[in-house]
């Protein structure tokens, strides 16, 4: 029933906003909406719901884990929007905060399906609904996004759904097992599993959902998408939907650890992971646009999980922690970026200068955020980076750990060049100021910041109690 | 029905080799079109249980929707947009038909060599199922025009679903009527987006859609 209200009560909030009239009124179904959701969760971290649906609903410390860090994103955006739909009058707005919806009914789909084919249709449904939001601002770059958007994200999918097939196919014959694609049956099955079309699966499903994830090299629509999204998409995009879809891929992951393939799977993820990596350096050096710079951050941040995941289970700790970090801090990110890209009207270098004299709230959590992504303590992505390394260190993998302190600096440094332009310095005196601070719209990033600089100082007993069940899910086969 | 499935089968890989070398933007739609139709038809022949109520609620839901409302999606974009033929594309025809040509054989020589699962009735659904998913993806690459692409989406995907038939009765019907809904929303979000395009660039080249790049 829990489930019910979980996927439901969003999706019934999307057709509310696309049947309401009034676009005064509209945007407060959102805070609502989200409100509800996280209330329910709440209720499920007191005690976690039983399996329903012979086994296809069920909520593991994984799927709590991306499910919290989902709705808490979506509650803090939800409030930031009601201000920024208000700004962006000239738009009409249903159907954007209908989509906001649909993806947070998707998203808690993926998150508490025990199935590999439902957690497919909730990923695919979270993927079209974004479309409208990359879309939002109607004109010719946002429309150029919004294809290869539509196109990269089709195609990827679609090679998901070859990899799911796979997996059902690897555990033929069928005879008295139940259904071969929830997971629980695949788990248990591990052993009899046939290897050549397990190991296509997890190809498969690694290429697809990558894709989704952004991952070099299918990353190539996540530039041209975040740039063109309003920041505020970018934020929902960055911090939620990928995590869903990294949360695909550990589903995965975690059977063929099972199936004792866990070397094979892990091997890969480094591979992933240090190629992002390295190619999120590339091309953050010398970007003028600080919202593509902020989508190759993204492309970074997924290669880290990728790799973290790789490196066993203190790597999958760190990784798991980095998920939740990586998605707060690239809350604040996006939303001031969406807050700087309004003063000035422009999202390059050329065109934002000197934003602390403009937007000085804004400005300094753009600031503080930028710091915070690249690894300094102490904000807590420091914390699970380093956890990252010592996964690295401790392994005697010292060409990685050697890489992914390179790669690190490298991107430090290029990204550096960019928001320092951009913060610091004094405005073009022709560029006349477009929007200023307003309090709703700070007050979003601020309590992102917080949560980031807490759990940087801080992390609760009760937070690592759930990290740690999650990580030992990924490593149950792994002696 | 042995034959009958291996017919068909053969006749969807022809369609797609034919897409490959086709130039009329409503003769692609009406092939694929036909395409979906075999599909919605083969359950029926391939399985033991051929005529079982759900294969052909299954079966009717697959034929009315790839062979009716999603061509039906697609043609009334190409009528708002005026336009009837696909330019040069970037692969020219007879390359691409020799490039399918040589696709279907490497899906051959690549399902020869996978374990192939007992219990499938026709040896031909794998490397068929192969060969259409490699030409979708080889006319979404190579074609420019937005509407062949999504053509080529379209194969991309109904390669998909011959493979998804191998297991289709193990996997409950609730997921394929997901698969199928999301298919259909697809490419009915990527026929407005067709539209928006239309009329923001007179055009829908996706050559064009150019500006975003390092």
């Amino acid at each position: 029933m829990i489930y019910l209200f979980l996927v439901g009560v969003p999706f019934v909030a999307g057709l509310v906003a696309l049947a309401v009239g009034s676009d005064e009124r509209r945007p407060w179904i959102l805070p609502v909406g989200c409100a509800i959701h996280s209330s329910i969760i709440v209720a499920c971290w007191r005690n976690l719901p039983e399996p329903a649906v012979s086994g296809w609903f069920y909520i593991d410390a994984l799927g709590l884990l991306v499910l919290s860090l989902s709705s808490a994103l979506f509650l803090v955006c939800s409030v930031y929007c009601l201000e920024y739909l208000r700004l962006r009058q000239e738009r009409t707005e249903r159907l954007f905060t209908a989509c906001l919806c649909f993806i947070l009914g998707a998203v808690s789909l993926v998150c508490v399906s025990r199935h590999m084919g439902l957690l497919w249709v909730g990923m695919e449904a979270a993927t079209l609904a974004a479309a409208p939001l990359v879309h939002f601002n109607h004109n010719e770059k946002s429309l150029e996004a919004t294809w290869k958007y539509l196109m990269m994200g089709s195609l990827g999918i679609g090679l998901a759904l070859l990899g799911t097939f796979f997996l059902a196919l690897s555990a033929l014959p069928y005879e008295g097992h139940g259904d071969p694609l929830v997971i629980d049956t695949l788990l248990t099955r591990a052993g009899t599993l046939s290897v050549p079309w397990l190991k296509g699966a997890f190809i498969f499903l690694l290429v697809g959902y990558g894709t989704k994830m952004g991952l070099a090299p299918l990353h190539s629509w996540k530039p041209d998408t975040y740039g063109e999204a309003p920041g505020v998409a970018g934020a929902i995009l960055a911090g939620v939907v990928t995590s869903c879809a990294f949360l695909g891929l550990l589903r995965a992951f975690q059977i063929c650890a099972a199936a004792g393939l866990s070397e094979f799977a892990q091997g890969l993820f480094v591979l992933m992971g240090l190629l992002s990596m390295a190619t999120a350096a590339a091309f953050i050096i010398g970007q003028r646009d600080f919202k593509r710079m902020l989508a190759y951050s993204s492309v970074e941040h997924m290669g880290i999980l990728a790799l973290g995941v790789g490196l066993g289970p203190a790597g999958t700790f760190a990784a798991l922690l980095h998920l939740i970090n990586n998605g707060l801090t690239k809350g604040v990110l996006f939303l001031t970026a969406g807050n700087i890209h309004r003063a000035f009207g422009g999202k390059t270098m050329d065109h934002a200068h000197g934003a602390l004299r403009r937007v000085p709230v804004s400005a300094t959590l753009f600031l503080l955020g930028f710091v915070a992504i690249t690894g300094s303590p102490p904000f807590a992505p420091f914390v699970s980076e380093f956890g990252v390394l010592r996964a690295a260190v401790n392994g005697d993998r010292f060409g990685v750990a050697l890489g992914f302190v390179g790669l690190l600096a490298i991107i430090f440094i290029g990204m550096a060049t960019t928001v320092l332009s951009v913060v610091y310095g004094v405005p073009n005196k022709d560029s006349k100021v477009v929007h200023g601070d307003s309090p709703l719209m700070i007050a979003a990033p601020l309590v992102f910041m917080a949560a980031v600089i807490f759990l940087g100082l801080w992390l609760p007993d009760w937070l690592t109690a759930v990290v740690g069940n999650a990580a030992k899910l990924l490593n149950r086969g792994a002696s | 029905m042995e034959q009958l499935s291996q017919l068909l089968l053969a006749f969807i890989v022809f369609l797609s080799l034919y897409l490959l070398g086709s130039s009329s933007l409503t003769g692609c739609v009406k092939i694929v079109a036909l395409q979906g139709m075999c599909l919605g038809l083969l359950p029926l022949t391939i399985h033991e249980q051929g005529f079982h109520p759900r294969a052909l609620a299954l079966a009717a839901g697959m034929f009315l929707l790839k062979g009716f409302v999603i061509p039906r999606v697609l043609l009334y974009a190409i009528r708002e947009v005026k336009i009837r033929r696909e330019v040069e594309p970037m692969i020219g025809y007879t390359p691409s038909l020799l490039l399918g040509a040589f696709l279907i054989g490497v899906s051959f020589v690549i399902s020869e060599r996978l374990p192939v699962p007992a219990g499938l009735r026709s040896s031909l659904l794998i490397p068929v199922s192969l060969a259409t998913i490699m030409m979708g993806m080889l006319m979404m690459i190579s074609r420019i025009k937005a509407l062949t692409q999504v053509v080529g989406y379209l194969v991309f995907e109904n390669g998909i679903y011959l493979f998804g038939l191998s297991i289709s009765y193990e996997i409950p019907w609730l997921i394929e009527m997901g698969v199928l809904l999301d298919v259909f929303v697809a490419v009915f979000v990527m026929g407005i987006v067709i539209n928006h395009i239309a009329r923001a660039f007179d055009s829908i080249s996706t050559e064009k859609l150019t500006s975003l790049s390092d």
